[in-house]
This record gives structure tokens, C-alpha cells and sequence, in this order.
């Protein structure tokens, strides 16, 4: 990815904020390996205790929709509001649904 | 052995006070198998769900009731895929949960072992089955493993409209002509006890419950579920005019809850062992999808290493 083999790949870096939350991105960084993206992750983005867990993907992994695809890709879910709660009628006085 | 002592109570420190357990985490065996046994039994229960509703998609009475059930069906195949994703997180592979299922060594909820006879069972299956499903789920959002209550979370999100929707079915038949309402109350009958079922043996009859709740997997029992489900849908069911299949359901003024018979266990049971009406059939059905399936998945890692060669030439 880079002519510079001393040039340290990218990584994207996903933080858990606590224990049974989901990992998030929060940016990326370079590192020489995983070891120390996750170190570095680490020292630039949980310096306030903002971690419980790290995870590290080298950004070249990371595989994007095309943004300017958006509108036509995610068109399919536009017209289906029955997939939502509040589309359906329900009788007077039925309770905890 | 000291070792591992301290690292169970280490474990249990944790899940004592409230926290997740997450994949990487030191966790007992029987921790890991009890949750990638209930995980992989609820994926399965998830796509073999679909077979009694699917039966339907073709003859729903209308464009919107059928455009309904396609999008319940295609969440149920979705449900599937989080909750075997789960599974994986405990480092058993998917090939070999979805191998246990069509070996039929795996069980899937018993529920789905019965047949969908008639248009009203649509509209059962989203009010009871899924009403049931939701009870044991929306629990199961606090269980101690981070992966599988996380898919819960999602899971519970979605399924919001599936009860709403049998409710809505139910609701607009027993409001319609006498062979309509006779039709909706058929269903009751038949899908209101296995529904029950649903919640799995009595407190005094579920050996592994005391364990699963200690491990905080499962939070309340069968029975307080059970009594809470039964409670809820009583109401719902006098609303539009249908009645519980019971003779002994009473609303007792003490317990604030509602009284009522007893299951069949013997049924039950029957039918966990593979002798209910469609189980047969429904595991045929699985085996047969995903052997015509073969050629689309062999087809798609063809086409994906002939787009990498070309990428790289």
C-alpha cells in the first residue's frame, strides 16, 4: 500500500466503552503491527478511561459502501413501513402491546 | 486446580456485579457449552421458524397482509444470522451448528413442530408464538454473555412488529363473519397450550435453571414468564372477543394473577423427542434447502476468486 516499506500501515481502531456495549470506531492511527496499534490506541484514545477493550483492523481491510451510491442502495427499505410497530392498528383497551 | 478456582471466582465476581462476560474473557466449560447449546437452539428455532409462516407468503389474503409476512419472515432469517454470529464468538464454527440442526442431533423451540392449518394460524403464530418468544427475549437483552445480549437488544428492536401484526389478524377475523371469528378462536385452541409450552418445564421440573440463573444467562424462571404471559394475553384475547382455550383460568384476587390448568407434559415431551406432528417434515425441509442451496454457495466463491484473479491481472 505504500512505495516506503519503513511507512507504518493505517489502522482503524474500535473502542468498547464498557463491558456488554458494542465496540465503536472512534478513528485510526499508524502503527508498525497490531501490538502496537492497539498500545498506541490506547495511549492517544483512552487516556480518560474511555476503554474497556480495543480492537484494531489494519484499514486496508476495511471495505466501504460507495457514499455516492447511497440513495438507489439503501432505497429498498424507503417504502416499507410496515416493518415499524406504529403501522398497525390495535383495538381499543388491548394492553402491553 | 487453585488456579482454576480463583478464575471461576474471579467470574463469578464479575457476573455478580453485573458485568458482561465478552468472548475473550476466562469462562468455566460448562459456562461456554450451556450458552453455545442455548444460543445455537435459539438460531436454529429462528430459521426454522420460518417454515410454518412461509407456508403462508404465497396465500396471505391480501398484497399488504402478504408484503407483511415476506418482511416478518425475512427478520426471522436475520434473527438467525446474529444469533449464529453468537455462537461463533464462543469459537465454534458455524459449519457445525448448522451441521448439528440438519443432523438433527440440535433442538429448535418445539412450537415449530406444528402445523399452520389455516389462515388465523398466521395471526396466532404473531400474537402467541412470537408474544412468548418476546417474553424470554426482553429478558435475555440482560443475560451475562455481551455477544448474545447484544443481538437480543437488536432482536427485541425488530420483533416489535411481529406481535403487533398477529394481534392486528387476529383482531380483524374475530370482528368478521361468524366462520372468520369461528377460525380465529380454532387457532387459540389449538396454538394457546403449545404457546405455553414455550416457557420449557416447571421450576421443579428444570434441573439446569438454578446454574443458569447463578450464571445470570436466564433472569427469571419458566414459570414467572409463563404466569406474566398468561396474564397479559388473558386481556388481550377478551379485547377482541376470543376465549382462552382453559377451564380452570380465573383471575385469583390474592395473587393478582390469573389461575389456570394444567399443560399436557406428556405432549410436550412427545414432541421434544421428535415425534410431534411436523417434525419430520421440517427438518426434511431444512436439509433439502440447504442441499438444492449448495450450488449458490460453491457458485459465489467461484465468482469471488475469479473477480480477485481479474483484479490482479
Amino acid at each position: 500500500m505504500s512505495e516506503n516499506p519503513n511507512n507504518w500501515p493505517l489502522w482503524e481502531i474500535f473502542i468498547q466503552s464498557k463491558r456488554g456495549l458494542d465496540h465503536k470506531h472512534c478513528g485510526s492511527l499508524h502503527a508498525a503491527d497490531a501490538e502496537m496499534a492497539i498500545e498506541n490506541a490506547r495511549d492517544v484514545y483512552t487516556r480518560r478511561q474511555e476503554g474497556s477493550s480495543i480492537w484494531v483492523v489494519k484499514s486496508e481491510h476495511i471495505h466501504a459502501s460507495r457514499p455516492e451510491d447511497a440513495e438507489s442502495f439503501f432505497d429498498p427499505a424507503d417504502d416499507k413501513v410496515y416493518r415499524h410497530p406504529t403501522f398497525y392498528t390495535m383495538p381499543e383497551g388491548a394492553k402491553y402491546i | 486446580m487453585t488456579d482454576v478456582k480463583n478464575l471461576e471466582e474471579i467470574f463469578q465476581s464479575k457476573i455478580d456485579a453485573e458485568q458482561k462476560i465478552e468472548p475473550k474473557d476466562w469462562m468455566p466449560d460448562a459456562y461456554r457449552k450451556n450458552l453455545v447449546r442455548q444460543i445455537s437452539q435459539h438460531a436454529h428455532s429462528e430459521v426454522v421458524g420460518m417454515l410454518p409462516e412461509g407456508n403462508w407468503i404465497t396465500r396471505a389474503p391480501s398484497l399488504r397482509r402478504k408484503a407483511i409476512l415476506l418482511a416478518k419472515v425475512q427478520d426471522e432469517a436475520g434473527h438467525g444470522l446474529y444469533l449464529y454470529s453468537a455462537v461463533e464468538t464462543m469459537g465454534t464454527s458455524r459449519e457445525q451448528t448448522i451441521d448439528d440442526l440438519l443432523s438433527g442431533k440440535a433442538k429448535y423451540s418445539s412450537i415449530f413442530n406444528y402445523p399452520t392449518l389455516t389462515w388465523a394460524d398466521i395471526g396466532a403464530i404473531g400474537w402467541l408464538v412470537d408474544g412468548a418468544a418476546i417474553m424470554n427475549q426482553v429478558m435475555l437483552c440482560r443475560t451475562s454473555y455481551g455477544p448474545y445480549a447484544r443481538a437480543m437488544v437488536r432482536i427485541c428492536k425488530e420483533e416489535s412488529f411481529h406481535q403487533r401484526q398477529g394481534y392486528e389478524i387476529m383482531a380483524v377475523l374475530a370482528k368478521g363473519t361468524p366462520e372468520q371469528k369461528e377460525m380465529a378462536q380454532d387457532a387459540l385452541n389449538r396454538w394457546w397450550w403449545p404457546s405455553l409450552m414455550m416457557f420449557g418445564p416447571t421450576d421443579a421440573n428444570s434441573p439446569h435453571s438454578a446454574q443458569s440463573m447463578k450464571w445470570k444467562i436466564k433472569r427469571q424462571s419458566n414459570d414467572e414468564l409463563r404466569q406474566t404471559f398468561i396474564d397479559r394475553t388473558v386481556q388481550q384475547a377478551e379485547v377482541i372477543g376470543l376465549s382462552i382455550p382453559d377451564p380452570d383460568l380465573k383471575w385469583n384476587e390474592e395473587t393478582k394473577h390469573y389461575d389456570w390448568g394444567t399443560i399436557d407434559w406428556t405432549e410436550f415431551n412427545n414432541v421434544v423427542a421428535g415425534n410431534g406432528p411436523c417434525n419430520k417434515e421440517r427438518l426434511a425441509a431444512r436439509n433439502k434447502a440447504h442441499a438444492e442451496g449448495a450450488w449458490v454457495r460453491e457458485a459465489a466463491v467461484a465468482y469471488a476468486a475469479k473477480k480477485a484473479k481479474r483484479k490482479a491481472a
